[in-house]
């Protein structure tokens, strides 16, 4: 399991917003760092992963539990 | 100014062929008798009602008595669902469906679940194209009493090899559902099917009208309560007025189905192609070839759906949308989810016999701006 090194609080946003938090909070960290999106908005669950192919960042998968989160590594 | 208005939800419903007006007015006033009267008017509607079957028939290559008109192309679903659950549940009561049915069969499998069935769900592919590894893997498992797969999305426009998953079920044992809403009255039907449904609205014909074909042999019995109309396969009194007018235009829209792909799908590759290269940021999705020749859907990132939509509308652009935002359930639409692809920002354009080139140039044209003034406005420009 990743241990992150930002938490982005996206809880009761609705979607593209988490996407947006996180396509500005990711240059600004160190390039292998990674970062949990808190998102319960469902389209997240699609569109945090499509945003990460779409802008070759690595989607390392939803984390585990509590609540919806997802980890992605900043790697350019 | 006004801008005029630009229709473009043909999947949703396609605007009312001429045909279908035509054949509307005059059956309101032949066609309003109850059929299955003894009396004059009852025969007059009779033999339009007859004469409705037989041209469908004969359009669809089925004979009349396998073809029952429905109230709507969602009650033909489940109905075509259902009742070949009910017809096969001594071999086993499980149900094989792709992940990106129309919702009125995912509701149908979800009410055969609620009671006790089981549901497997086979995936597709980034481009929304079946799994046919995985179909052919399901259809022969154990207890399987039906498999549905939708002709083409009427999400994305992909269409599915409906025979090679055809080849996989009669392999099995097991009879094919085929839900072809956006094929019927456009393209030809794929063969191998033993149920078959569709839905007048999308080819031209009045709203609440759908096609419901059980091919001679299938063991297939209807869900509902008894009811003799249609062979009893779908209760209550019909509409006809409005089942002469679907199959009057079916029979239009047939004819003409040839010339209309040949000349919507070229229009549709240039919103593929100039959108993806005029919109920066935009995900262009199913698959590019094997698709309906009508419909295009794509996906802007960092933009609302909704926002789009009423942006869209303000410019007089009627388009539909799988963006969560637009869903009365904020979920994002399930085709789009099974396909792994970007889900807010998302346009689904769909062409109908009256789409002109005019009318997909404008659009082209003022697309990028009202696209670029919305990330304007979100303050995501650059991200
Ligand atoms: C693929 C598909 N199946 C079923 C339906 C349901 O048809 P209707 O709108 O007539 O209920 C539709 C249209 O909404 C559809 O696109």
């Amino acid at each position: 399991m990743t241990t992150p090194d930002e938490v982005l609080d996206c809880l009761g946003q609705r979607c593209p917003l988490p996407v947006i938090a996180l396509a500005r909070r990711l240059p600004e960290l160190p390039v292998g760092a990674v970062i949990r999106v808190l998102a319960d908005d469902p389209a997240a669950a699609v569109d945090i992963p499509a945003w990460c192919r779409m802008r070759n960042q690595e989607f390392l998968g939803a984390a585990p539990a509590p609540g919806p989160a997802y980890d992605v590594r900043r790697v350019r | 100014m006004i801008p005029s208005p630009v229709y473009l939800d043909a999947a949703t419903a396609a605007p009312l062929h001429p045909v279908a007006r035509q054949a509307l007015l005059a059956a309101l006033d032949d066609g309003w008798a109850d059929p299955a009267r003894l009396y004059w008017a009852a025969r007059r509607a009779r033999q339009l009602l007859d004469a409705a079957r037989e041209a469908t028939a004969e359009t669809l290559g089925v004979r009349p008595d396998e073809l029952s008109f429905t109230p709507s192309g969602t009650s033909a679903a489940h109905t075509a669902v259902l009742g070949g659950l009910l017809g096969r549940r001594r071999t086993g009561g499980a149900l094989v469906h792709s992940t990106i049915e129309h919702s009125a069969v995912l509701h149908a499998a979800e009410h055969h679940v609620a009671r006790g069935g089981t549901a497997v769900e086979v995936p597709v592919d980034r481009l929304g194209r079946l799994d046919l590894t995985a179909w052919s893997t399901a259809v022969a498992g154990p207890g399987v009493a039906l498999a549905a797969l939708i002709a083409a999305s009427h999400e994305v426009g992909t269409v599915q090899p409906v025979e090679a998953a055809a080849t996989a079920c009669a392999d099995a044992g097991v009879p094919l559902y085929v839900d072809a809403a956006q094929v019927v009255g456009r393209v030809p039907v794929p063969a191998g099917w033993s149920v078959l449904t569709a839905s007048a609205r999308k080819w031209g014909g009045p709203p609440g009208v759908g096609l419901l074909v059980v091919r001679k042999g299938t063991r297939w019995e209807s869900p509902w309560p008894a009811d003799e109309r249609e062979s009893g396969r779908t209760p209550g009194t019909l509409n006809l007025p409005a089942v002469v007018a679907a199959a009057a235009s079916l029979r239009a829209a047939a004819a003409d189905a040839a010339a209309q792909a040949a000349r919507l799908s070229p229009l549709v590759d240039r919103i593929r192609t100039r959108v993806a290269a005029e919109v920066p940021d935009v995900e262009v999705v199913g698959d590019p070839e094997r698709r309906l020749p009508h419909l295009v859907t794509f996906s802007c990132l960092y933009v609302d759906g909704e926002a789009l939509l009423h942006a869209l509308d303000r410019r007089g652009f009627a388009v539909s949308s799988g963006s969560s935002c637009t869903s009365s359930t904020l979920r994002p639409s399930h085709v789009l989810e099974a396909m792994g692809v970007l889900s807010h920002g998302n346009v689904r354009v769909s062409l109908h016999s009256g789409s002109t080139e005019a009318d997909v140039d404008r659009f082209l044209a003022e697309l990028p701006q009202i696209v670029a003034d919305l990330r304007a406005q979100a303050g995501v420009v650059g991200l």
